[in-house]
Parts: C-alpha cells; structure tokens; sequence
C-alpha cells in the first residue's frame, strides 16, 4: 500500500505539494506514482526563474518502463529545482516526499493550494482508480 | 482477468506487479526492476516464462515438414538435443514469428513460439502440416522457468535428480536435454548463460520455490526486456512482425540461403527484396544526450532520411539509453531521435550492447 502523508496536498495526476513556512511550495510526485512507475532513471526539473502556470506540464520523471509529465499544482514562478535528482533519480523511489522533492514554487495566489486534494480525497482518488 | 500461468498464485504471493501482456496477466516486477536486471548479469535470476507456447511436432516427414515451414534450416541440427533459432515467415517475407526449434529425434522436434502470436502459429503450422503428415501438439501440460545469469545453471542444478543435472550441466550452448516430461535447455534471452526448463505445470510451483531458496533472485518481465535489449535481441511485435522482412529486421543472418533448392516458406520474396536491395535495416542506437529512447520516437538521419525506434530503454548495465531502430540502409554511425520535440544526438552501433556481464560497446 501507498504512504499518503495526512500534512501534504496532492492532485489527482499524484503530484504532492506542501506550503512551507516561507510561503513557497514544494512539489514531488506520490508514493502511489513512484511506485507505478518503478525504477526512475531520469528527470527533468524545471529551472528557476520559470514561470508555470497550475496545471502545467514543467517537469518530466522517466522511469525504466515510461515517461511522465508532472503537473504544477499552483501557478507562480520556480525558485528551485532539484539538482541532485541529475544524478540520482532513484531519489524519488527511495524517498518521494522528502530527498525526492522535484521543483519549489512561489505561489502567486494562496487559495490555488488551498483548493488542491487533501490526503483524505487523494485517498479516495486512488481507491477509486484502482477498483 | 486475463490468462495466467500455473505460477500465477506464486507472483501475486510474492508481491509482484501484476500488467497484462498478450492477453497474459504476468509479473512487470517484484520490486526494482534495476535490482532484479543486475541480479542476473552478476547471479542468477528466474523469470516464469510459460506463457510461451511448446509446441511438438511429429511424424516420419517432420523434418522436411520443417525445412519448408522455417527461414533457417534445421538440416543443420545433426546432432540429438541442438537448438535452431529461426523466423517462421510469410510468403511475402513478413515474419509471422521468431521461435527456437530443438531436434529431439527423426520423428520429433520441439519448438518454442511467443505467447501473444500463439493463436496465428499454431494455425499456420497446421495449415502447412497436412501435406507432410506431421501432428502439431501445443504442450498446455508445460510451464517454463528461465534461469539466467553466471550462476544460474549452478543454483539450479542443485535441485534437478543428480544424473539429469549432471546431463544438464555437460549441455552446450543451444543444446537441450529431456528426462520424463522435464527438458532443460541451455538457451536464453539475456545475454548470460542459462538454462529455459521447461516441466510439468503442477511441478513449477514447488520448482520455483526451491529455486527461491537456492537464491535464485525472481524477476519480472521488465527486467527481462532491459536483459533482452542489452543483449541485442528483437522483440517479436517490436521489432519485427508480417509487415517486415528478417532482412530489415537484423535478422539476415537467421536466413539459410544454402542449399538453395531448400524451397522454404517466404524465400521467393526475400530473394527478390535482396536483389532490389534492401531500404531498411535495423540498428542499434546509444543516446549521448540525457533521456530516454523509447519506441516509435522519430529517428532522423541529416541528408540520408528518417527511421523509427522499435525498442528502447535505459540500460541499468550502460546507465545510457539504448534503442533498436529501423533507419535507411545508408544510415552511418550517427543519427537524431526526436523526444518531446527536441533532437537529441545518438550513436549508431552494431548489437549486443552487453555480453556476458560486460559492455560490447565502446562508450
């Protein structure tokens, strides 16, 4: 079974995004979804500086098997990248929510994050997906 | 639910991922595919693999049954227990499938067809079998374990009655054995040695766990095909199926022009697609750019045309991307694949990529 952290929000694409205490969010993707994937091998995170738009495909994660896009939860511009996911995509795998942590974001508007699934309803998402 | 094997319960046990695969419900994976990829170039490694169909074939004409119904000419199994690998083509030259024939004796041979071409195999082989007299027998009774890797044939053959085993371990490459209704064969799909066991099917379940604890690692079948790509074997629906030649495929060499009065299924169109000369072949590609090959991306050769990818992956032995591609024959050394509308810069180079543990390529 997937671990779904009850402090996070996430989106029904299984991108995870939490509001930290400087107001910026960070995004990954799920532990259902590394999971789905399997072995990661390569990611491209967006570079800071860019400006996404919720929604928006600005990331990629490939694994072994596929490629995904990963969606912004929010709109606003990029303050940071993971560099280490360069050398080491299987940081996604080993530790999703933390080490594996793909883009930070600084939200131009609150309620968009506001707005996203929380762990209950991503859970029931998942359910709903898999019967 | 689709099809399972009689290790179907052993998988799920085990805590597999389970996808569909020709209409098969089998393991992608038990965990990391990377783990289980590595297991088998460095130990050993198990893959169930009785989807795939046995099929016997018997009668007093089965050999000349088999000269005319395969690409490669089994006029070259002299010897008891030797294996074939050939395509099983159309008239027009389009390869219905690739199997592996084994000689058994004058009145018996054994071939090996793919899970998902099962169905059309079978009833071309019987169409082509009246004239001859020869039976087609699909063995439902087998399962099919492939053990794989530097230690695979030493794990396993711990667990076989010791005269069979020591029978099995004295096999040569491409050569099987058979001892009641087990066979073992020392052929594979992975670029390491190994044996395909092929045993009754209520047998496999217990065989499988014993194989477990002799430290057999159980792998998936995405692993089996990052195994198979290094390795630089086609995929039958991949990398070839009716609508190309083995000429066209890499497969040139799996076609027994000699001796050429052998009137084989297919050899009229692939005579005269030779002597036209051949548009097509099919390579290998290793990205130099980072990402990841995968098939159908577009495959562009600057000033020769353009080609596709027909199988890619990372290569967890390489840590590169690797691919087949069908590109025009003129294609040199270098070429772009197109991924998410960038070109991105590949090397064109002659399979395997991995042999026996060990980089074939330069990098």
């Amino acid at each position: 079974m997937s671990n779904v952290p009850a402090d996070l929000r996430f989106l029904k694409s299984h991108e995870w995004a939490r509001l930290e205490s400087d107001g910026t969010v960070t995004v990954g993707i799920s532990d259902h979804a590394q999971q789905a994937l399997g072995d990661l091998v390569f990611v491209e995170a967006p570079e800071a500086g860019r400006r996404v738009v919720a929604g928006e495909s600005c990331a990629v994660v490939e694994s072994v098997k596929a490629a995904s896009d990963v969606y912004s939860p929010v709109s606003g511009e990029v303050v940071a990248g993971n560099a280490d996911l360069g050398g080491q995509p299987e940081l996604i795998n080993q530790d999703p929510y933390g080490a594996g942590w793909i883009m930070r974001i600084r939200p131009e508007d609150k309620a968009q994050f506001a707005a996203l699934l929380d762990a209950k309803a991503y859970e029931a998402a998942l359910a709903a997906e898999t019967h | 639910m689709g099809l399972r094997t009689p290790l179907h319960d052993v998988h799920t046990a085990a805590g597999a991922r389970m996808v569909d695969f020709g209409g098969w419900d089998m393991p992608v994976n038990y965990g990391s595919q990377i783990e289980e990829h590595h297991a088998v170039r460095r130990d050993a490694g198990m893959f169930d693999v009785s989807h795939m169909c046995v099929v016997d074939l018997r009668g007093e004409r089965v050999r000349d049954y088999l000269r005319r119904l395969l690409a490669n000419d089994v006029a070259k199994l002299v010897q008891p227990g030797k294996a074939l690998y050939s395509c099983m083509l159309r008239e027009d030259g389009g390869v219905i499938d690739d199997l592996i024939v084994y000689y058994l004796d004058d009145r018996w041979y054994r071939v090996v067809v793919n899970a998902g071409t099962r169905d059309k195999d079978l009833e071309w082989m019987r169409a082509q079998s009246g004239a001859y007299g020869v039976s087609v027998e699909p063995r439902f009774d087998l399962a099919m374990i492939a053990v794989q890797g530097p230690n695979a044939r030493l794990k396993a053959s711990g667990l076989l009655e010791p005269a069979f085993a020591a029978r099995a371990l004295e096999l040569g490459h491409f050569f099987g054995a058979a001892s009641d209704h087990w066979f073992v064969a020392r052929t594979g799909y992975t670029g390491e040695d190994g044996w395909e066991i092929m045993l009754p099917a209520t047998e496999a379940p217990a065989f499988w766990a014993r194989l477990h604890a002799a430290g057999v690692a159980h792998c998936g079948l995405g692993a089996r095909d990052t195994l198979r790509l290094e390795a630089g074997m086609n995929l039958y629906g991949s990398d070839m199926d009716e609508t190309t030649s083995p000429l066209e495929s890499g497969l040139g060499w799996t076609i027994a022009w000699d001796p050429h009065d052998r009137d084989f299924i297919g050899r009229g169109a692939l005579a005269e697609q030779k002597a036209r000369g051949v548009a097509r072949k099919l390579v290998g590609l290793v990205l130099a750019d980072r990402g990841v090959l995968r098939s159908h991306q577009k495959v562009v050769v600057p000033s020769v045309g353009e080609g596709e990818v027909t199988s890619g992956t990372f290569s967890p032995t390489l840590e590169r991307s690797i691919a087949l591609a069908r590109v025009p024959s003129q294609t040199a050394d270098r070429c772009e694949v197109e991924i998410r509308g960038r070109l991105l810069n590949a090397a064109v180079v002659r399979p395997p990529f991995v042999r026996h543990g060990k980089p074939a390529i330069a990098l």
